[in-house]
């Protein structure tokens, strides 16, 4: 029985490399196969943006729920003060329905702009097992294989800890979040963890490329290797086989519950974290808290062909919805963050300067940070800073 | 108004490393507190049983078969030595399905948190941890999760009675069931239910992300948290890092038959093993967690104010608390306090 389930499982990993998307897949086969040793394609700067026209980008936007909507109409507002040549496509997700139509439709219309801003969809546990997390499908449809979230210490907000900058790069499409679960007898479910040499080669590349690039000189992979043998070993395996490759940049490993235990106690020691998707999770929640919590981090999911920029920490924040007092600081530094991969550095860094200035300003600061701000409060400081630069900006 | 209270016996594993020192140390203070603990001490080490299968040595499995309550040091992890770790054996012996782990600031050992004060208790029989790994295809591996629906309930039932035992207000079980549908959605179902029998705690449940996320910004506002192993093992030792680390951590371990295993869960620390310099802190705290078990609160609160007055106070610290005192000197100063107290 076991053996019937783990060849269907089978069956579902290998069919994406050989049917389906060919396009993509193949390209990462072929290229991880061959030539994960040189640099060239892997780098997002050589692929050009596309949907370009009239020096005019357009952007898929996927509003999501909770607070999602209500932020990105902010950035959507900054943008057009700002004049951002960036127009939106907004695609509705409906988290209520049962069929995937709607996200379909916004991975289609990813495929076709390149890039995409995003709130998170809701998983609502009161619908059937089969009805899979909107976010995670579109994850792995897009291939977004690499999650970056760069935690950094704020000048202006209080935290327990100081001067902490890890960049943490989490696997994105597989491990744990393969979705393959089965009820094998009544009151047993089994759910598989899938860890493959391809794609953890992908990430560790990924993270020893993302480490040089940005000057960083040690890189920590993160696992439990000591109980998943076959898997996490796998994992710490790939790692050390690509660290070979990049002798200036020390590469060490950690086991997960260690690494909690040292990030609440000294998370200075820490610089740059690759590890597989479940414990990304973790990890990325726990700095995200230590540097002062869910509304200032933002986060970029990576594929070699797509972009998606989001909140690190993937809140849906149904309770503070509506209320004008979400921190827009995550959504609109995901947004610079974005502008960046657009090549619009020059709106990027004139956005991300306001938003830190805005953020020394104690009185401003929105309930999750300690204050008592409103959103609005924040974003019209934000877009005066940017006019005060001297920056050309739209009278409405 | 003391009346004796029968001597009860409790087998004390003292384990590797610094093991015996602190174990000793233990004893130490039992005696001048006067506890009612009678201590067998037995050695745990795998031995090959009939039918090739590893096991523990016969007359340590009697001992706790007959006393039922055990203290347990730190053991050697084997690395190559063709045997399963002692900690997995001593689980599968003694079917220890629920690791309860207290995380309670020191007041007097400063860590950027104060006033934590919750329990993680955490299933340890089963889910990421079954060991069933498999290679489907070169390059390809599989690790196979496993819930059923009995662990989960029975786990839940423990947490539950913990907390109506414990004067605790609040269970919060902690899952991923929005990506992980069935397994962390038939775990919540089962946690559900049991909830339902013990209205007077209140029942909330969280995702894993969101209690890290919350917990490293404010850890007040947890209680009781109960969860399958893997975030079980993640939030545990995140916690005993909000008040700590392993050093200050008491832990113990309960199975099926009403047997309990409190335990210490540090490492052997072999390069300061027998000079004197181990920190007793946690054995202590787990002991005292045992005598609570046992219903002898009294002498459990006495041994642990006395404990934590010596750390507050900072005189006599052992090293790893930031101080410059022998192990010994640091007993020492826990009996005499306790001696006072009486």
């Amino acid at each position: 029985m076991a053996a019937h389930s783990a060849v269907l499982s089978m069956s579902k990993i290998i069919k994406p490399f050989w049917g389906g998307h060919l396009g993509n897949t193949v390209k990462v086969f072929g290229t991880t196969l061959t030539s994960h040793r040189n640099k060239s394609s892997l780098t997002r700067e050589n692929i050009p943006p596309p949907a370009k026209y009239g020096g005019r980008h357009t952007v898929t936007l996927i509003p999501g729920d909770g607070i999602g909507p209500e932020l990105l109409n902010h950035v959507r507002e900054v943008f057009r003060f700002s004049c951002v040549p960036v127009d939106f496509e907004v695609v509705h997700v409906n988290s209520a329905v049962e069929t995937e139509d709607d996200i379909n439709n916004a991975i289609t219309a990813i495929r076709r702009n390149g890039v995409a801003l995003k709130g998170n969809i809701e998983t609502k546990h009161t619908m059937a097992p089969s009805v899979k997390s909107r976010n995670n499908l579109l994850r792995t449809s897009l291939d977004l294989y690499a999650n970056v979230m760069h935690c950094q210490s704020l000048p202006g907000v209080q935290t327990r800890h100081k001067n902490i900058d890890i960049m943490i790069i989490r696997e994105n499409t597989e491990g744990e979040y393969s979705s393959l679960e089965h009820e094998s007898v009544s009151g047993v479910v089994e759910s598989l963890k899938i860890i493959t040499r391809n794609n953890s080669l992908r990430i560790a590349d990924y993270a020893f490329k993302l480490a040089r690039e940005k000057g960083r000189r040690r890189v920590t992979a993160v696992h439990k290797a000591n109980i998943m043998k076959l898997g996490d070993g796998l994992f710490l395996q790939c790692c050390r086989e690509v660290a070979s490759g990049y002798p200036d940049i020390t590469f060490d490993s950690m086991i997960v519950d260690n690494t909690t235990m040292q990030l609440v106690s000294k998370p200075q020691q820490f610089d740059v974290m690759v590890m597989p998707n479940l414990y990304g999770n973790v990890v990325s929640n726990v700095c995200a808290g230590l540097v002062g919590g869910p509304g200032l981090v933002p986060g970029a999911n990576y594929g070699h062909v797509y972009a998606v920029f989001e909140t690190a920490t993937r809140n849906t924040g149904k309770s503070i919805a509506n209320r004008n007092i979400a921190n827009p600081t995550a959504m609109l530094l995901a947004s610079c963050m974005m502008l960046d991969h657009l090549k619009l550095y020059d709106h990027a860094s004139s956005i991300r300067n306001a938003i830190l200035n805005t953020m020394n300003e104690t009185r401003l600061h929105t309930a999750d940070i300690g204050g008592q701000g409103t959103t609005s409060e924040v974003v019209q400081t934000i877009m005066r800073f940017i006019q005060s630069k001297g920056q050309l900006t739209s009278e409405y | 108004n003391r009346f004796q209270l029968e001597m009860q016996t409790v087998t004390l594993i003292p384990g590797d490393g610094i093991g015996p020192e602190i174990s000793s140390a233990v004893m130490k203070i039992f005696e001048t507190a006067k506890a009612p603990i009678r201590w067998e001490e037995r050695n745990v080490t795998a031995i090959k049983g009939p039918g090739g299968r590893w096991m523990i040595p016969p007359d340590a499995k009697e001992s706790m078969d007959k006393s039922k309550i055990g203290l347990k040091g730190p053991l050697k992890t084997p690395i190559a030595a063709g045997h399963p770790s002692m900690n997995l054996l001593l689980r599968k012996t003694f079917d220890l399905y629920a690791n309860v782990r207290p995380c309670i600031s020191i007041e007097g050992y400063k860590t950027p948190y104060t006033d934590v004060n919750l329990v993680t208790i955490r299933e340890n029989t089963e889910g990421e941890y079954s060991g069933i790994e498999h290679v489907i295809v070169d390059g390809v591996v599989q690790s196979i999760k496993l819930i059923t629906e009995d662990a989960s309930r029975r786990i839940a039932e423990y947490a539950f009675e913990y907390a109506r035992n414990n004067q605790r207000n609040s269970v919060t079980a902690v899952h991923k069931a929005n990506i992980m549908r069935m397994s962390d959605g038939l775990f919540l179902r089962k946690c559900r239910e049991v909830a339902e029998n013990y209205k007077d705690i209140k029942f909330t449940e969280m995702y894993l992300d969101t209690v890290c996320l919350n917990m490293v910004q404010d850890p007040t506002q947890f209680d009781v948290l109960v969860m399958p192993n893997l975030y079980g093992d993640i939030l545990s030792d995140l916690c005993a890092g909000l008040i700590g680390g392993l050093g200050v951590t008491p832990s113990g371990n309960i199975g099926a038959n009403g047997v309990a295993i409190f335990e210490s869960v540090h490492g052997t620390a072999p390069d300061i093993a027998g000079l004197d310099l181990a920190n007793p802190t946690a054995l202590l705290l787990s002991a005292v967690m045992m005598l609570r078990h046992m219903g002898l609160h009294d002498y459990g609160n006495k041994i642990q104010t006395a404990c934590f007055d010596t750390i507050r106070d900072k005189k006599v610290l052992t090293k790893d608390l930031g101080g410059n005192s022998k192990c010994s000197e640091f007993t020492a100063d826990i009996c005499r306090r306790i001696q006072d107290l009486d």
